[in-house]
């Protein structure tokens, strides 16, 4: 009876998303009297011991070539191994694209009642009922898992990251890996960027910014804040801006700690990808734009002439200038 | 070519989102359903071009639903799907809707199996993978292109930051999103012959679910905007930075 954390590593990498899941899987553990642990499938470098940092006990690593190109069948049979012979009750996924293309199939292969887009602790107290944002982060539900074994999918940036200086146990875990029907056969990763679902910072534009060429406003205020860039749908359609960077109800939701909206009205389809955010500020020259409803600060305004004093001021608060 | 593309019915995407019976039920009074956008959109839209490139191809439409569903059904027909089925069941639970669709799929063999990358009511992206495994077939989630190449597909998936092209077997399960076409309008010859094409009502399987709603809420309302002059973005910054400590 204890708790599984999938640690997805990318690039050699342990992302934010999964230290946050560690954290989520240990108090949830601590919360039923158990222990959590940590499965790593593939092969890498990195120092596991450090996820006892976050609250795992001992770490599972599945150390095989073969695991180092994606396929959510061949992952899921390895997890629903482990799972089986560690004896896990509950089992967390960050929600982000690798943990919903495996926690869904593993709730079919072993019949647990599943959570994607989790936002808070369990609550044990009647059952055993998990919080998500439901209607594009316009709501939320409370939802009740009635079957033995339970999957979690953890939204980015909705649980806090607490750290020690306790080290993990890290052990192999041999499993049988099927063969795997698919293949990857190019990566196109806009690296050095931020990735816009485990942001901070997001500075975001919308048609109001005219055309592609503006963008510079975007691009140098986000790099000055460490910020990742989004854009509004019609930015998107029109190819301003490439469609991974569409956020709302039909694009990513995202819940960064600020939201910075340049020339962008607040439709209520894009208010749905963002309304999560902490902080949102809304940089628009109509006073009317619905998007005020929804900010914490504003500024009614030309972004032409608002944002690159904006980026001083940031050059300012940072000592650049 | 046989694609099976799942469809679903949720609320328009400006409805208001109320609750009523203590928290525990979505409003509907008043609410206006549409097909679920990345069903309707990407998913579907990418089928019909398939079919166009190449018309020996078959699409067949499923949808677990009441009777209430039918005019989404008959849309995604008159968009360009051949034929539909419906599952007579009251939506309960991914794992229940899900078995629901593999247990009729099982038994006519389908090359590809679409889904959308969400509902927009629930948020569930559940649905495609619990499919995939339940009929033991590969799953490739966050689609954003498709392709058929030498019998094999070529998809390109969104991972964090970035793009990955995977080349797969089929049968295959695939969830899509937006990239993977153009949204398009039903033209009148469609939805004409929507009227006519076939669309059986069968009844569901005992199957059991997983997980139930316990309530709802809504989130609590924003205090109101600070607003800064536009002649002193200085003051902004600086509220940021001392008041919100967001920078
Ligand atoms: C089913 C459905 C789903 C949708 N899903 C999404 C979604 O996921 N995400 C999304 O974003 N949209 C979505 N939309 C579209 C949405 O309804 C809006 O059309 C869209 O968000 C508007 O984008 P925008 O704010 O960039 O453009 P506009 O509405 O054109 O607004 C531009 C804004 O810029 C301001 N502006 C102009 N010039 C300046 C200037 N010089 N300085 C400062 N401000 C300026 C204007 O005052 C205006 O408010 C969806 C629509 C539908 C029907
Ligand atoms: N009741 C349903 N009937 C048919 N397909 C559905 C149903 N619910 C969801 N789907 C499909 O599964 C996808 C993901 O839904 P979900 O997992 O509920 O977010 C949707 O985009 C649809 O393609």
């Amino acid at each position: 009876m204890s708790v599984l954390v999938f640690i997805d590593i990318a690039e050699g990498q342990i992302k934010k998303a999964s230290f946050e899941a560690a954290c989520y899987g240990a108090q949830t553990a601590s919360l039923m009297g158990t222990k959590a642990e940590a499965i790593v499938l593939g092969t890498f470098n990195e120092d596991l011991s450090i996820l006892g940092n976050y609250g795992i006990s001992k770490v599972h690593s599945v150390s095989d070539h073969a695991l180092n190109n994606f396929d959510s069948q061949v992952f899921t049979k390895v997890i629903a191994e482990a799972v089986e012979s560690l004896g896990s009750e509950v089992i967390v996924f960050a929600n982000n694209t690798t943990g919903k293309a495996i926690g869904p199939r593993l709730s079919a292969k072993i019949k647990a009642g599943i959570v994607t887009g989790a936002v808070a602790l369990p609550d044990m107290s009647n059952g055993f009922v998990v919080r998500k944002t439901v209607f594009s982060g316009k709501a939320f539900a409370n939802i009740g898992i009635t079957s033995t074994k339970k999957i979690i999918c953890l939204n980015p940036n909705s649980f806090n990251i607490t750290k020690s200086d306790q080290k993990a146990e890290v052990a192999t875990f041999n499993a049988v890996i099927p063969a795997s029907k698919t293949a990857v056969v190019s990566v196109n990763k806009v690296t050095g960027e931020v990735s816009l679902s485990e942001a901070d910072i997001v500075v975001s534009g919308g048609r109001g910014l005219k055309g592609p060429e503006n963008w510079g406003l975007v691009t140098d205020l986000a790099k000055l804040l460490g910020a990742a860039t989004a854009c509004s749908r019609p930015v998107a359609d029109i190819h301003w801006r490439p469609h991974h960077e569409h956020v709302g109800q039909t694009g990513l939701a995202i819940a960064p700690n600020l939201y910075i909206a340049i020339g962008i009205s607040g439709a209520i389809q894009h208010l749905a990808g963002v309304n999560r955010s902490k902080v949102i500020v809304v940089i628009n020259k109509d006073s009317e734009a619905p998007f005020f409803k929804a900010a914490d600060y504003g500024i009614v305004g030309d972004a032409f002439e608002v944002v690159p004093k904006i980026i001083e001021a940031v050059k300012k608060l940072k000592g650049m200038s | 070519m046989k694609i099976l593309i799942c469809i679903s019915k949720t609320p328009d995407t400006t409805a208001k989102i109320a609750f009523a019976d203590n928290n525990t039920k979505f409003t509907t009074d008043g609410v206006q359903w549409i097909l679920n956008p990345y069903d309707e959109w990407y998913s579907l839209v990418r089928a019909i071009e398939l079919k166009e490139a190449d018309p020996s191809t078959v699409l067949h439409l499923i949808n677990v639903g009441g009777a209430d569903c039918e005019p989404i059904i008959r849309k995604a027909l008159a968009l360009g799907g051949d034929e539909a089925i419906r599952i007579n069941s009251e939506e309960s639970d991914s794992y229940n809707v899900a078995a629901q669709i593999a247990h009729i799929a099982k038994e006519s063999n389908y090359d590809l199996i679409f889904t959308g990358k969400e509902t927009i009511d629930y948020n569930g992206s559940s649905i495609g993978g619990m499919i995939a495994e339940m009929m033991d077939l590969p799953f490739i989630s966050h689609a954003v292109k498709f392709n058929l190449e030498g019998g094999k597909a070529i998809v390109t998936r969104e991972i964090d930051g970035g793009e990955e092209t995977v080349q797969s077997e089929l049968p295959l399960v695939v969830s899509c999103q937006k990239g993977m076409a153009e949204q398009r309008i039903p033209n009148m010859k469609g939805i004409m012959g929507a009227r006519t094409k076939p669309l059986k009502v069968t009844e569901p399987i005992t199957i059991e679910t997983l997980t139930s709603i316990v309530s709802f809420d809504l989130p609590p309302a924003k205090a109101g905007v600070k607003l800064v002059s536009p002649d002193n973005p200085e003051e902004l910054v600086r509220l940021l930075n001392e008041e919100a400590k967001a920078i």
